[in-house]
């Protein structure tokens, strides 16, 4: 028996396929949710340092874990899109962009929160809050790059150049503002954790990070078949899904 | 090659002088509006000086970018560029590089005249100067990818920002570290090392990204 390893490429057989992945991902998110929130609410005991506000971490570090990890993920589909040409690759590319992107402002947005009653402040200029502020530009760049472009095709491969050049640049900034931050040695808060987490907390917070990772999953495959019916309304199968004869 | 566009590019240059000149008196004006909103105060001045020198030369730079490609796009020389046998990087680089002549080193020489207005002492004027030199043409290099990304896109001059800008953090951080770090007697060499790194590391690779670029934009 040959196994057929592009089968999957072809968006037509993609659409079918992610349709009927999407319950079971949407199931374990939504399990995952509620019990990462229920042991990030009533399991993990009160911090005796932070008081309650700590809980903010159960959104916060999955949130800002997933921004970067997707941003990887964007950037991969989007060179595999540009080395083989396959179309999918970069459908995928521009349906994870917006979840990265609300993923990042997720993280700024609960880290404001959570600095304010912990450090009375909304923002410092920390190397990991700039890093992840430049991790957002980067996001929007790429989503008004290819928001500008009319011919998908250029969209895509415009989208895949700038991506990449991101990648290779997102160390090189990281490592930048970490410099930068210890030459101002300006903030006087550090985001280090206390030694040792309990367990409940640890586990809460690794619950919540897989939850949204499964909810990625689910959003990606929902936005990259949409923009695969978008993409392909004029062909044959697209039409006959119109008309019910495909199920 | 290379050497051939750097020259046509600065005859042309020269041949509309005007254009040279908005970019240079963007910079001046720029760094001179400063003041003007913080107050007049010495100290908080000098504190500021390499920042507001440093932003002031990355939006000259990147509000020039534009120009890099567009002229040659709209009469057709770049899609004869593109049809020729030369290798597309080498031409690139060579845009760069004029890029670099027209745009940076005019900021280059302008920046201790700035500095001085910001009351920086002989050294730090010194260091900035040089902190320029190196890191203009990194601007030029990144830039020439946003550049090449952005042709003939509506909203390209603010979409090109939002592209480079980000990438451009790294320079802004270094060429003011070096003369933060001089101003307060420390060593700054480590910072000119860095800032050669990213020039080496640059001129390696953006030739290459904004050919693809290019051929992306004019398929």
């Amino acid at each position: 028996m040959t196994i057929n390893w592009f089968k999957y490429a072809s968006p037509a057989s993609f659409y079918f396929l992610a349709g009927r992945m999407l319950p079971y991902f949407t199931a374990l998110a939504i399990t995952l949710l509620i019990v990462g929130l229920y042991i990030g609410f009533f399991v993990a005991p009160t911090d005796f340092q932070q008081g309650e506000a700590y809980r903010i971490i159960f959104i916060h570090v999955p949130a800002a874990w997933m921004s970067m990890f997707l941003y990887v993920v964007m950037a991969f589909w989007a060179g595999v899109g540009l080395a083989f040409n396959t179309r999918l690759s970069s459908m995928v590319a521009s349906a994870i962009a917006p979840t990265g992107a609300m993923f990042a402002f997720l993280a700024l947005w609960t880290g404001a929160w959570w600095g304010k009653p912990m450090w009375g402040t909304w923002w410092v200029w920390d190397a990991r809050l700039t890093s992840e502020l430049i991790l957002f530009f980067l996001y929007i760049g790429f989503m008004s790059l290819q928001a500008a472009i009319d011919d998908p095709k250029r969209a895509d491969k415009a989208g895949a150049v700038i991506a990449l050049v991101g990648v290779v640049n997102v160390p090189i900034i990281y490592f930048s503002v970490q410099w930068w931050n210890t030459l101002h040695q300006g903030a006087s808060v550090s985001l280090v954790q206390s030694p040792k987490m309990a367990t409940a907390m640890l586990s809460g917070m690794l619950i919540m990070t897989l939850a949204a990772w499964m909810y990625s999953i689910v959003i990606i495959l929902i936005r990259t078949r949409l923009i695969i019916l978008e993409r392909e309304r004029h062909t044959a199968w697209v039409s006959e899904l119109k008309e019910g004869v495909l199920e | 090659m290379i050497w051939w566009i750097v020259k046509r590019d600065l005859l042309l240059a020269m041949r509309r002088r005007s254009d040279v000149l908005t970019t240079l008196f963007f910079f001046i004006i720029v760094v001179s509006l400063f003041p003007l909103g913080v107050g007049p105060e010495p100290s908080i001045l000098r504190t500021m000086a390499s920042g507001v020198v440093w932003v002031a030369a990355l939006l000259a730079s990147m509000l020039s970018l534009g120009r890099m490609f567009s002229s040659d796009y709209a009469d057709g020389t770049l899609e004869q560029m593109l049809l020729s046998p030369v290798s597309l990087a080498a031409l690139v680089t060579g845009k760069a590089i004029s890029h670099w002549l027209v745009t940076g080193v005019p900021l280059v020489l302008m920046a201790p005249v700035l500095g001085i207005q910001y009351d920086l002492a002989g050294d730090a004027l010194l260091v900035l100067t040089l902190s320029l030199l190196l890191g203009t043409p990194v601007l030029s290099l990144i830039g020439a990818i946003g550049a090449a990304l952005t042709l003939g896109l509506r909203g390209g001059g603010v979409l090109v920002s939002i592209l480079v800008l980000p990438l451009y953090i790294p320079v802004l951080i270094f060429g003011t570290g070096a003369v933060e770090a001089s101003s307060a007697g420390m060593e700054f060499g480590a910072h000119f090392s860095i800032l050669g790194a990213l020039l080496l590391v640059s001129i390696v690779f953006s030739p290459w990204a904004t050919a693809a670029s290019l051929r992306i934009s004019m398929s």
